[in-house]
């Protein structure tokens, strides 16, 4: 299909005030009147508060309150209260707040606050919390029995303690790479017949493996600022979503959904950490409540680090089997997540990333959600998937070599099709071209030539090739979509998602406009503020936005085609069948003569009423786009409708990456010399988008697998990355100048606008090229480990132990 | 003197504004809050932007919350606060600085730029918020005000750089989404536009 607008390059809004500094995030409101909180924060990582003593802050100049556990509704562990009230589960837990006439007052006053604490036995490891005797991160328990389900990866994880103890032989046999015998789990899944594809499988390969928790380093820490008028809050928030807020939000507050106004225009980053309402979020509202008094909540870099959540760590254990064909006929994997003090943990979705990618006949999954007294988890970038595709692929690669398969072949050979079943419920998927995406970069990045050749030694430096797949679900249905045509003939697109700078946001309304078949510059994308009258959508997050808001502008867009058809033959005689658009203008198709502009349209529609002008809506849309339509009603003509266009399961974003890398093994640095990745999209809706995507995510991927990591003290469980320097993202100087990336550019047959999502995949695709071709530059050498960092390759070139335990996790 | 910030620089900055006994106007005592025994200089004139602003500065106060909190230059972040990110960087005679990490009494003699101060009086923007535009070089956007200040101080020095040239001028400065590449786009666009 040829589309007016999607498919090309566009000017984003919001981008210019970026380049200006106009563009304003939540530290740059500066009311008249407002108020500056900090946090008191937890200095051990384990314990509990016996007093607390903040008489001596309140008689400081200029400080205005303090806010503690007993102002706020009460939380229940292992839930991550907004703040503590007894037990202390993590290093940086917030304490108390406290309320200033400025910032430096607030934190010196936070120097006269006196906290007695109580000290416990805190764990950093899960598998010596596994470990019969080991220590617990509650007194309750050490794994969370999870007892809901997630209807998305921003959902909040719910659930009670439970106790799991392993024998220490078991624990080691799990170290050893050996499958632990006669243990107990929390959770898992299977399908297919295990037993029999192992017996068919001709090459089995069993290993263990262990994957980092890592920070998500978002450049704007989740700073908040309320206001409260007249018992509405008006809040400003660094959040990836504005409706998916909305209610957590207000619940939190105890208010109703519509006393609460949200403005986020612009998010310095989220990538999983800001899909919902956070804790923090409501110290700042209740706070702003009490002192009546508009109130910053400031976040340092260093407390970004301690309530930003991360992505879980996994310790894990996974068996495959191969037939000679080079089909994947089986995998069984184990899955010990680090949980940190909630539990939130990614095994469920670590395990699909397999079942996509591999299309393995039978799997079976067993995991146990571990608590430790670490950074609070959340959804990171690819949560579950991006991990375990850093861990599986030099793991299928050794699988491939012993085949004696060209490893990109393997991979095409087990790439999901169209028709492919796919996770535990062995569903459908909506599309997939992975094996076409898996040619295209093959021919752009000659993989079977280089792969042929002999891996060249320069001295001290090796080379190596890599590949690696990507996969995450990439799309939703069933949210709102709404655009108005105002008496002038202008067109507002209204958009409930956030902005985090993917311009998902506004790619998704050209949706709209063209199915409007109208001028890009006659529309204004409303966003950003509850009061533009914004429809209830999805969290911008887990790669969906693409898909899902392509459907719902979609469907808002028809809608209001319709009534405008509906208006002309009202005046022109006929019916809808009968009428066409073009140029701003709905016209009798055999005589365009007769017709109106869309603002004549638009005109008469505030006339009618009714439907037309928003006085009705359709019964199923959300009661945020019910009030979003009331606050509209009479201003023009109302396109609003619910997404219930046909869906088929999931709809996969797929990527794969190829990489060549340089690793010197005196340094143990490694050079990304060359990266092609290429992504089955779908239609391709915003080309400098989704390279922006494809070149982020490996960008991520490189900081995945070479750098970023947990690290804590293990004596006192102190963390040791509270700054970027040490956690450590990459820079300009970590990653190749130029990338080359494309997508496929294949239609999804359940989207009218084609499109699916990528950022997550991206990220995958890349850090399993890298762990890739890391073991093809070391003749199949596998670490089993991300990230594999400087000092390990250097002790592998030097014939050292490694220094960490094998499966040590949040340690060096 | 060389404007590059060194941490020696900065502490013997701090010690220096806080030693200062001022004379001429502008004296004050220092705040309650500080309670030092000493009077410091506060009401500075600063060159910002190619106007001279006068504003009352702490002895400790970074140049980062001044232009930020005091003049409402709120364009430059401050995601790090300790000279890792370069979020915050400002040009002070063309070079540029982390302004979280420079004490606003050191740098009364300069010439300070913020990406405020790019768009010319009619309102065009300057070539590298051009060229940042063109390539779609942000992504979140929080730390593109330092990035397009780096990209600023580097084409004033050298108006045609290499590719390599602009990821070494831009080294400091951190983009958590991974836009790096798409900033030296940017920047060598923002070449092509000036010459």
């Amino acid at each position: 299909m040829t589309f007016m607008h999607l498919g090309k390059d566009f000017t984003p809004p919001d981008v210019e005030g970026k380049v200006t500094g106009d563009a304003k995030y939540v530290e740059d409101f500066q009311p008249e009147g407002l108020v500056y909180a900090r946090l008191l924060t937890s200095p051990l990582p384990s314990g509990s508060i016996r007093s607390i003593d903040v008489s001596a802050a309140l008689r400081m100049d200029g400080v205005l309150g303090v806010i503690t556990a007993d102002d706020l509704p009460p939380s229940t562990a292992p839930a991550n209260p907004m703040l503590a009230s007894s037990d202390i589960s993590y290093v940086g837990q917030p304490i108390l707040a406290v309320a200033a006439i400025s910032d430096a007052i607030a934190e010196n006053a936070l120097d006269a606050v006196h906290v007695e604490y109580e000290y416990r036995a805190f764990v950093t490891d899960p598998l010596e919390s596994l470990t019969e005797g080991g220590p617990n991160a509650y007194p309750d328990g050490n794994v969370l029995q999870q007892t809901n389900t997630l209807e998305d990866e921003n959902a909040t994880i719910r659930g009670g303690f439970g106790t799991i103890k392993w024998p220490a032989s078991e624990i080691e046999r799990l170290r050893n790479g050996e499958e632990p015998q006669n243990v107990d789990f929390a959770d898992g899944w299977t399908y297919g017949e295990l037993d029999a594809a192992f017996a068919e499988s001709d090459i089995i390969v069993e290993e263990s493996f262990v994957t980092a928790g890592t920070p998500h380093h978002c450049m704007e820490p989740r700073s908040a600022m309320a206001n409260w008028e007249n018992g509405k809050c008006y809040f400003y928030a660094s959040t990836q979503s504005q409706s998916a807020v909305d209610e957590g939000l207000a619940s939190m507050l105890g208010i109703e959904p519509e006393n609460l106004c949200i403005i986020s225009e612009y998010t310095g980053g989220g990538f999983g950490s800001k899909g919902s309402s956070y804790p923090i979020m409501g110290v700042c509202g209740h706070f702003a409540r009490l002192l009546n008094r508009p109130l910053q909540l400031r976040i340092t870099r260093e407390e970004e680090y301690y309530i930003g959540v991360g992505r879980p760590g996994m310790q894990g254990w996974v068996k495959t089997g191969v037939r000679t064909d080079g089909t994947v006929a089986a995998i069984d994997v184990i899955i010990i997540s680090d949980g940190g003090p909630t539990g939130r943990n990614s095994a469920s979705s670590s395990a699909q990333h397999l079942s996509v990618v591999y299309t393995p006949s039978a799997m079976r999954l067993r995991n146990i959600p571990v608590f430790t007294n670490t950074a609070p988890r959340g959804a990171q970038r690819g949560p579950g998937q991006n991990e375990m595709s850093a861990a599986i692929a030099p793991i299928m690669d050794k699988s491939a070599r012993q085949l004696g398969m060209d490893r990109a072949e393997f991979r095409k050979i087990n790439a999901p099709h169209s028709e492919s079943p796919v996770y535990e419920t062995q569903g459908p998927l909506t599309s997939a071209f992975l094996a076409e995406a898996i040619d295209m970069a093959s021919a752009m990045f000659n993989w079977t030539e280089r792969e042929s050749q002999t891996r060249s030694r320069n001295g001290n430096k090796v080379r190596g090739l890599g590949i690696g797949l990507g996969y995450h679900s990439a799309g939703g249905s069933g949210y709102d979509g709404l655009v108005r045509i105002d008496p002038t003939g202008k067109i507002f697109l209204h958009s409930g998602v956030g902005n985090l700078g993917t311009y998902s946001y506004a790619d998704t309304t050209r949706a709209a406009a063209e199915v409007l078949q109208c001028n890009w510059d006659n529309c204004e994308i409303l966003r950003g503020n509850t009061e533009q009258h914004l429809p209830h959508s999805s969290v911008q997050g887990g790669s969906n936005t693409i898909f899902t808001h392509t459907r719902t502008s979609w469907v808002a867009a028809e809608d209001a085609v319709n009534k405008l058809k509906e208006i002309a033959a009202m005046e022109f005689g006929g019916s809808v069948a009968d009428y066409s658009i073009a140029d701003e203008r709905v016209f009798r198709t055999d005589d365009s003569t007769k017709g109106m502009s869309y603002g004549q349209a638009a005109t008469k529609a505030v006339e009618l009423g009714g439907k037309y002008n928003g006085e009705e809506y359709p019964d199923d849309i959300h009661p945020i786009t019910q009030r979003a339509v009331q606050g509209l009603a009479g201003s023009g003509l109302i396109g609003v409708a619910k997404d219930n266009l046909p869906k088929r399961g999931i709809a996969p974003g797929l990527t794969v990456g190829m990489t060549e890398i340089e690793i010197d093994l005196e340094t143990g640095k490694f050079e990304v010399l060359d990266y092609v990745a290429v992504s089955d999209c779908g239609t391709v809706i915003h080309p400098q988008g989704l390279s922006q995507q494809i070149n982020g995510g490996a960008v991520w991927g490189i900081g995945m697998a070479a750098t970023e990591r947990h690290v804590y003290d293990p004596q006192n469980g102190l963390p040791a990355n509270i700054g970027f320097y040490q956690a450590k993202l990459p820079t300009f100087l970590d990653v190749p100048a130029t990338m080359q990336n494309a997508g496929v550019d294949i239609a999804d047959p359940y989207n009218p606008a084609g499109g699916r999502g990528v950022g997550e995949p991206s990220q995958g695709c890349a850090v399993a090229a890298l762990t890739s071709a890391i073991s093809d530059a070391l003749d199949g050498h596998l670490f089993n480990r991300v990230p594999v960092t400087a000092d390990m390759i250097v002790n592998y070139s030097a014939e050292n132990e490694q220094e960490a335990k094998m499966l040590a996790l949040n340690t060096f | 003197m060389s404007l590059q910030l060194t941490r020696r620089r900065f502490i013997k900055g701090v010690i220096f504004s806080s030693a200062a006994v001022a004379s001429g106007a502008g004296v004050y005592l220092a705040s309650a809050q500080s309670r030092p025994n000493t009077v410091v200089e506060r009401l500075l004139s600063l060159n910002i932007n190619g106007r001279s602003r006068l504003v009352d500065v702490a002895p400790t106060e970074t140049l980062a919350f001044t232009l930020r909190n005091k003049l409402g230059l709120t364009g430059l972040k401050v995601a790090c606060n300790r000279g890792e990110c370069g979020a915050c960087t400002v040009l002070l005679d063309d070079v540029a600085n982390y302004s979280c990490s420079v004490l606003t009494h050191t740098v009364k003699q300069y010439d300070i730029n913020t990406v405020e101060g790019l768009r010319a009086a009619d309102g065009t923007l300057s070539a590298v918020q051009q060229g940042f535009i063109e390539e779609l070089s942000p992504q979140c956007g929080f730390c593109t005000p330092g990035q397009v200040m780096s990209a600023t101080a580097l084409l004033r020095a050298n108006p045609s750089p290499t590719r390599e040239e602009a990821r070494q001028a831009l080294a400091g400065n951190l983009c958590r989404c991974g836009a790096y590449d798409h900033y030296l786009n940017g920047v060598m666009r923002a070449s092509e536009l000036l010459s």
